[in-house]
């Protein structure tokens, strides 16, 4: 990634995040994919911070519920006692 | 058929006249995502409960202030990491997610890590241990950035919504997630580079 040879590289990285979003243009993302397939060390960046993303979405769950007694006690603190039927799922 | 709720479903006019049992279903549909996020802002269950709490009771409070300009779900998250600031400025008074400083700037981006490790195998990128080198990243963000990361990238918000819960502009919230995200690769090519090269050393 010097600079000399490589002076795609910078603005490169300004568009990453559009770019692994999928919310860049079709014209800048064909001029990212002609850079990464020259440039080796762009293309490991390119790919690991996709990659990162993605762990971060799979290892999210947001269906997760709140914890029976968490919700207990919240229940209780808002004067909603009243309405602690159990959970929908 | 078993109810469930979504935003859709809540009414907002129940809500400001008073309506209890809409303000419990406010409550079932909202109270995981405030917890959770409080979770990883804060990093413990009972500072998280607290900011739930919290949030509810300052929500009831405010009812009668909310708009409706913006979603539901937008305007109880903006409540929650004030809350969530309050509890993390008892610690550091100097927490700041408003302030416009060097995070704010494109200059020093530059990656430092070039390891190959994206096409390592998913059952060791998710497994635990790669799920705790993933969590102890995040925790390592600074302040201001991770606020933007859990918004838009744990919370799943779009940028417009994680402007607007920060008080940011939409330009700062894309920055700032792009800092955020480069950190965390930094920081996961550290960690799977060293695995690389044990691993080859094993061999």
């Amino acid at each position: 990634m010097t600079e000399s040879t490589h002076s795609n590289c910078k603005s490169l990285l300004g568009t990453l995040s559009d770019y692994v979003d999928g919310e860049l243009s079709a014209d800048l993302c064909r001029e990212i994919e002609k850079h990464i397939a020259e440039c080796e060390d762009c293309r490991i960046v390119v790919d690991t911070t996709r990659k990162t993303v993605d762990l971060v979405h799979a290892s999210n769950d947001p269906q997760a519920g709140l914890p029976d007694d968490v919700r207990d006690r919240l229940f209780k603190r808002l004067n909603l006692a009243d309405y602690l039927k159990p959970v929908p799922k | 058929m078993i109810e469930t709720t979504s935003q859709s479903d809540i009414s907002l006019e129940a809500l400001r006249n008073g309506d209890r049992a809409e303000f419990a279903r406010l409550v079932d549909a909202y109270s995981a995502p405030i917890y959770r996020l409080g979770l990883r802002m804060l990093g413990n269950e009972q500072d998280a409960e607290d900011v739930l709490q919290n949030t509810f009771l300052s929500a009831l409070t405010h009812l009668s202030n909310f708009e409706g300009r913006s979603s539901v779900l937008t305007w109880l998250y903006r409540i929650a990491v004030n809350e969530a600031l309050m509890v993390m400025r008892r610690g550091k008074p100097e927490v700041n997610i408003d302030d416009t400083d060097s995070s704010d700037e494109t200059d020093d981006l530059s990656p430092s890590q070039f390891v190959d490790w994206g096409s390592l195998p998913e059952d060791v990128l998710l497994s635990a241990e790669g799920k705790q080198a993933l969590d102890n990243a995040i925790q390592n963000l600074p302040d201001n950035l991770r606020m933007v990361f859990l918004l838009r990238d744990i919370q799943e918000l779009s940028i417009k919504d994680t402007a607007e819960t920060l008080g940011l502009s939409e330009s700062n919230v894309k920055i700032r997630l792009l800092r955020a995200r480069l950190s965390l690769r930094e920081q996961l090519s550290s960690y799977y580079g060293e695995r690389i090269n044990q691993e080859k050393t094993n061999d």
